[in-house]
């Protein structure tokens, strides 16, 4: 175990550019530091058109008329498309990825505000813009439903009137764990604390927003797509399914994303939109959402209202944890999860704790809100169960009168019980626990802290620490368990090395911002000793890549980052074999040190990968046996999700006149196995903190009682800036996942797992002198002075 | 990317031609200084207008911060930026930098103005706030150079809205200067940037030891940003103490008259009057003091 808190001087060392892991500046980064990334919205095709959507000004009407020969008329326009146009296509719905279906364009009723109704196509933006104002659509408003508490009232408006049968508003329900043996824990538990908590609906806002290029080529009848999508391979073959194109005739390509956090992860009916139009006009089409369209109707994320309930004997033991959720899942379940889970990956409620019983039982409903669901960084719903346990162990520590830290340290799962199943059926792979833990609290200075705190209060003056213990389970599959649709989560990777020794790896996992060209190149570097600028990361072109299922849920290094490794390895095998008909030796008498063969005893007499590229290509004689080339490809089906963890405190001082929250300190530590390219763990630990400080202060999508969303441009839907951010302290341990290939684990989303509950702890544990025992995110200051004054509310 | 409905859009090269497009072409047209509120709503087509007066090339007519012995004035097209880093202007009413530390970020500041701000008129605004605390007179230029002057009390008269006819625009804000002040300014916000939950100005005029004269500018906690005048009577004459503080928070809470919203409820905006108010008072009191 190694720790680094100083501030790593990352500036000088793209000159040490190491020959495997290690710190390197992104490769990159020259391109979007120069303006030189291309975007989605970057694509210009001659003859493209321009496509725009019009969308329901209300969150829940009857469709009546709908009138386009006006916005037909407007200069420019090309086309325009109502749902009842692509009705006759038996293209107005589509299937979410959670088996359930979306309209495409309204065709009956119109059910969340910004769903879409029509499009029009034209010859620039503004055209299309305009002729939007032109269309006349006559609703018949009906009452919407918001509040998801009230969705099963039997007086509540039916939404989802399209589906067969369906009488209420129910979605789904879903247990896990055992009830019996959780009521009897319970039972006899010394302790039982319960909280009700709500975790907000929150919006991954990435920067760029969400769009596409479509071009349908009718002669040789294949449709290339540029999408901003995190799964390029998953939505062709989705595609392919839904609009009856022949799979080997659609490309999806992905170019530079600016940022997905799960927001990418869906197909949206403004992609479906854009194809159609291609296919209508016979031209390339470019649809990109601007900003207020992708906050309204976008994937959102969380939108859970919970119970938690832990019992724990008087000495703090924890015995069990129960839970019940209300999921609010908006108007069509577009949840992105493995099928069997249509929770995600909620069952890790249990969190780090080695307990003796466990059940949650969950209720999702429809409501009028947008539809999506599982993004923002959460690895499938780690976020909302992290936030329950962590949130109601602190309660249990306040009202046991022990130290958080010293709860927390009690109940840990032991280094000895790895791999351990937990009581709702996970088996997580490692960990150690208790070291991490102990480093943040050494690096915070706890006990100080704790002083300060003391001294404070007795002054009057506001200040909390918070602490949140986590354990992420990353990297989906296997998929005998999981898939998306029936598609199994597993990911392909091609390698060949050319014959002066670069190299040029494929992926199936796509990049939004997490520095793939360069851990990737640093990961078969370390395998094959060619140097990470000489290996060239291709990813995001379904023509070009192998099949696998893209980048969410923290899964790329867990799964693709294996297949990296093994195939590098595979290639490396096969240059043994060729260094040993160079080296007139035996396979066996040969030693690999990074980058090359050499005969065992003599380092002197040794082939490089580089001299074995060209021999593999060259006209002198192979091994028998062996094929010229130096490349080889593989599909990684991981055994087990990885699972890393970390030890999270935050301290935050409070304005006791204004109620304002200042988070003063951040330290996180992060154990995410072995460490690829510590500078890119870091950059995603700063990000990932920072969506955390967002979640915990400022961030809510809220809609009014008529389903208007109060979040619809960034001016409203606040994220979190510099200035509201500390110098984040980050310190490592590692714990290498047994069943990984390289011992790495994803580390994408730990922060934004781990982090709202460390800050919502340090804000309630500042509130402790006005006897505040939980308070709802967001936290902002109206919010924390109700809670000063006993009135802390579920935010509406 | 957010587009506007189709405008038309002509630079001004003099005052007198703006004045000139703006009377020929009434209420369908509208200036734009910044652009940093007007554009937003055009964006967002919450206003569409059918032409826009540029007249970011009259910045060197509009654009100043003159300091005298009995006035300051300041040129409608002098941008945030200007305002924050006058050391002239700080010297005077350090109230302006306050605020302006404040007001969004440095883009917004760059190019956003003083007279975008009051005449945006947003019950939000910073700057009217401020305007009102310094008891500012707003200068409005018409047809054929007639000028005429209002108080910040007549300039705004409702949310959005101002004294400025079609044919006129806002040339400058003169602030008057009076021996022995002392300003503060002082906002909550949910996040940098943010607009203000509630913002409070102060100034106050001290000989010795007493109060001459005080006045109090609130924003974001009604339908315009308004001056308090009986929290100036009550100050007026008087030595200043915490408890004379509190009892100016007090009236501050008392007579705004704020909405529940997203960035807060009404009661908190309330509490934040009388909070904002006492803090504000007793730094413009030290200022005046040193
Ligand atoms: C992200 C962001 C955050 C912001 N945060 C804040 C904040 O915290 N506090 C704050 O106070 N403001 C804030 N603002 C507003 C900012 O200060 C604006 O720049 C300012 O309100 C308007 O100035 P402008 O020059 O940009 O005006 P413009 O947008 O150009 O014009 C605004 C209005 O004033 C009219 N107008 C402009 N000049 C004149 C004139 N000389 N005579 C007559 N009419 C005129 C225009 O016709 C228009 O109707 C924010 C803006 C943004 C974009």
């Amino acid at each position: 175990m190694t720790t680094v808190h100083e501030r790593a001087d990352t500036f000088h060392d793209n000159d040490q550019k190491p020959v495997g892991y290690g710190r390197m500046l992104r490769k990159e980064d020259p391109r979007f530091l120069r303006g030189r990334g291309r975007y989605v919205d970057d694509v210009q095709l001659p003859g493209m058109l321009h496509l725009a959507i019009l969308r329901a000004p209300v969150a829940h009407a009857r469709i009546v008329s709908i009138d386009t020969s006006a916005a037909e008329a407007s200069p420019g326009v090309r086309a325009v498309v109502t749902g009842a146009m692509l009705a006759q296509q038996g293209l107005a719905w589509m299937p979410t990825l959670s088996n359930d279906v979306q309209a495409v364009l309204a065709t009956d009723k119109v059910r969340f505000q910004g769903q879409e109704v029509a499009f029009v196509v034209a010859e620039d933006r503004y055209a299309a813009r305009d002729a939007l104002e032109l269309i006349d659509v006559e609703y018949d408003v009906l009452d919407p439903v918001i509040d998801a508490r009230r969705a099963l009232e039997p007086d509540a408006p039916l939404i989802r009137d399209d589906l067969d049968g369906k009488a209420n508003n129910h979605c789904f329900d879903w247990e896990t764990g055992d009830e019996a043996a959780t009521e009897a824990v319970f039972a006899r538990a010394d302790v039982v604390v319960s909280q009700d908590l709500v975790y907000p609906r929150v919006h991954p806002a990435p920067m760029e927003t969400c769009g596409a290029v479509a071009d349908f080529d009718a002669v040789d009848g294949k449709l290339r797509l540029w999408s901003t999508t995190q799964a390029p391979h998953a939505h062709r073959t989705l595609y392919a399914i839904v609009a009856g194109i022949p799979e080997h005739k659609i490309q999806v390509i992905s170019p530079d994303i600016g940022g997905g956090f799960g927001n990418k992860v869906p197909i949206y009916p403004g992609y479906v939109c854009a194809i159609v139009a291609s296919i209508v006009t016979g031209k390339p089409v470019k649809w990109m959402e601007d900003r207020s369209e992708n906050l309204i109707s976008t994937g959102f994320a969380r939108d859970y209202i919970m119970r938690g309930e832990i019992a724990a004997t008087r000495d703090g033991r924890i015995l069990g944890i129960r839970t019940n959720v209300l999921a609010d899942h908006g108007a069509f379940n577009g949840t992105a999860a493995p099928v069997k889970y249509p929770a995600g990956f909620f069952g890790v409620f249990t969190g780090s704790y080695d307990i003796e019983a466990a059940y949650c039982r969950m209720t999702a409903v429809y409501t009028n809100k947008a539809p999506g669901g599982v993004a923002y960084a959460c690895s499938f719903r780690i976020t909302e169960a992290v936030y329950l346990v962590e949130r109601i162990v602190d309660c249990l520590a306040d009202e046991l009168g022990m130290d958080p830290a010293e709860l927390r340290l009690k109940n840990f799962i032991k280094p000895e019980q790895f791999p351990y199943t937990t009581r709702t059926g996970w088996v997580y792979d490692s960990g150690n626990y208790e070291p991490t833990m102990r480093l943040a609290m050494d690096m915070a200075g706890y006990a100080e802290l704790r002083r300060e705190q003391e001294e404070k209060r007795a002054r009057g003056e506001l200040m909390g620490i918070g602490i949140a213990f986590f354990t992420e389970a990353v990297g989906a599959g296997p998929r005998k368990n999981m898939d998306i649709l029936g598609l199994g989560m597993a990911d392909g990777c091609e390698l060949r090395v050319h014959p002066t020794g670069k190299a040029v790896v494929r992926l199936s996992v796509q990049s939004q911002g997490q520095g793939h060209e360069t851990t990737f190149a640093q990961i078969v570097a370390e395998e094959i000793g060619i140097p990470p600028a000489d290996i060239e990361v291709l990813h995001g072109d379904t023509d070009n890549t192998p099949f696998g299922l893209g980048t969410y849920g923290s899964r790329s290094t867990p799964v693709s980052g294996a297949a990296a490794a093994l195939v590098a390895r595979k290639v490396r095998d096969k240059a043994r074999i060729i260094a040993s008909g160079m080296l007139e030796v035996s396979v066996a008498d040969l030693e690999w040190e990074k980058g090359a063969f050499h005969v065992k005893g003599d380092p002197g007499t040794s082939v490089t990968i580089q001299d074995i590229a060209m021999r593999a290509h060259g006209a002198g004689d192979l091994p028998e046996g062996i094929e010229g080339g130096l490349e080889a490809q593989i599909c990684y089906n991981p055994s087990n999700l990885t699972y890393p963890h970390g030890a999270y405190i935050c301290v935050v001082d409070i304005d006791p006149g204004t109620a304002q929250v200042k988070v003063r300190r951040f330290i996180a530590v992060d154990d995410c196995g072995t460490r690829i390219n510590p500078m890119i763990i870091e950059g995603q630990v700063h990000g990932g903190l920072t969506d955390g400080v967002g979640m915990a202060l400022m961030e809510m999508i809220a809609f009014d009682e008529d389903g208007n969303c109060l979040g619809a441009s960034l001016m409203d839907y606040l994220i979190p800036t510099s200035l509201e951010v500390p110098d984040w302290e980050t310190g490592f341990t590692v714990t290498p996942s047994p069943h990984h290939p390289i011992g790495a684990k994803g580390v994408g989303e730990s922060a934004t797992v781990g982090s709202p509950p460390a800050i919502v702890n340090a804000v309630v544990d500042a509130l402790k002198p006005f006897g505040v025992r939980h308070a709802d995110m967001p936290l902002t200051p109206s919010r924390v002075w109700d809670a000063m004054r006993g009135q802390a509310r579920p935010p509406v | 990317m957010q587009v506007p409905a189709p405008f038309e859009y002509e630079r001004a090269t003099s005052v007198d031609h703006a004045i000139g497009l703006l009377e020929r072409l009434g209420s369908t047209a509208r200036l734009i200084a910044g652009g940093h509120s007007l554009l937003p709503m055009m964006k967002l087509r919450l206003a569409n207008f059918d032409y826009l007066i540029d007249i970011n090339d009259l910045h060197a007519e509009l654009g100043y911060i003159e300091t005298g012995p009995d006035e300051v004035r300041i040129g409608a097209l002098t941008r945030h930026r200007e305002l924050l880093e006058s050391a002239q202007l700080a010297a005077a009413f350090p109230i302006f930098a306050d605020a302006e530390r404040v007001i969004a970020d440095p883009v917004v500041r760059n190019r956003g103005t003083l007279g975008g701000s009051l005449c945006q008129a947003d019950p939000s605004e910073d700057l009217s706030a401020v305007c009102t605390t310094l008891d500012a007179r707003c200068v409005i230029r018409g047809p054929g150079g007639a000028e005429r002057v209002v108080s910040m009390e007549e300039f705004h008269v409702g949310p959005y809205e101002t004294a400025v006819a079609d044919g006129e625009m806002l040339v400058e804000v003169r602030l008057p200067v009076r021996p022995g002040c002392g300003s503060a300014y002082e906002k909550v916000e949910r996040r940098a940037g943010d607009w203000a939950v509630v913002s409070a100005g102060a100034a106050v005029w001290l000989d010795g030891g007493a109060i001459v004269d005080a006045r109090v500018g609130l924003a974001a906690v009604g339908p315009n940003t308004t001056g308090i005048p009986e929290i100036s009577a009550a100050l007026r004459g008087r030595e200043p103490s915490e408890s004379l503080f509190e009892q100016a928070g007090a009236i501050a809470a008392g007579s705004c008259d704020p909405a529940t919203d997203q960035r807060g409820s009404a009661d908190y905006k309330r509490h934040l009057a009388a909070e904002l108010t006492r803090r504000t008072l007793r730094r413009a009191v030290e200022r005046a003091r040193s």
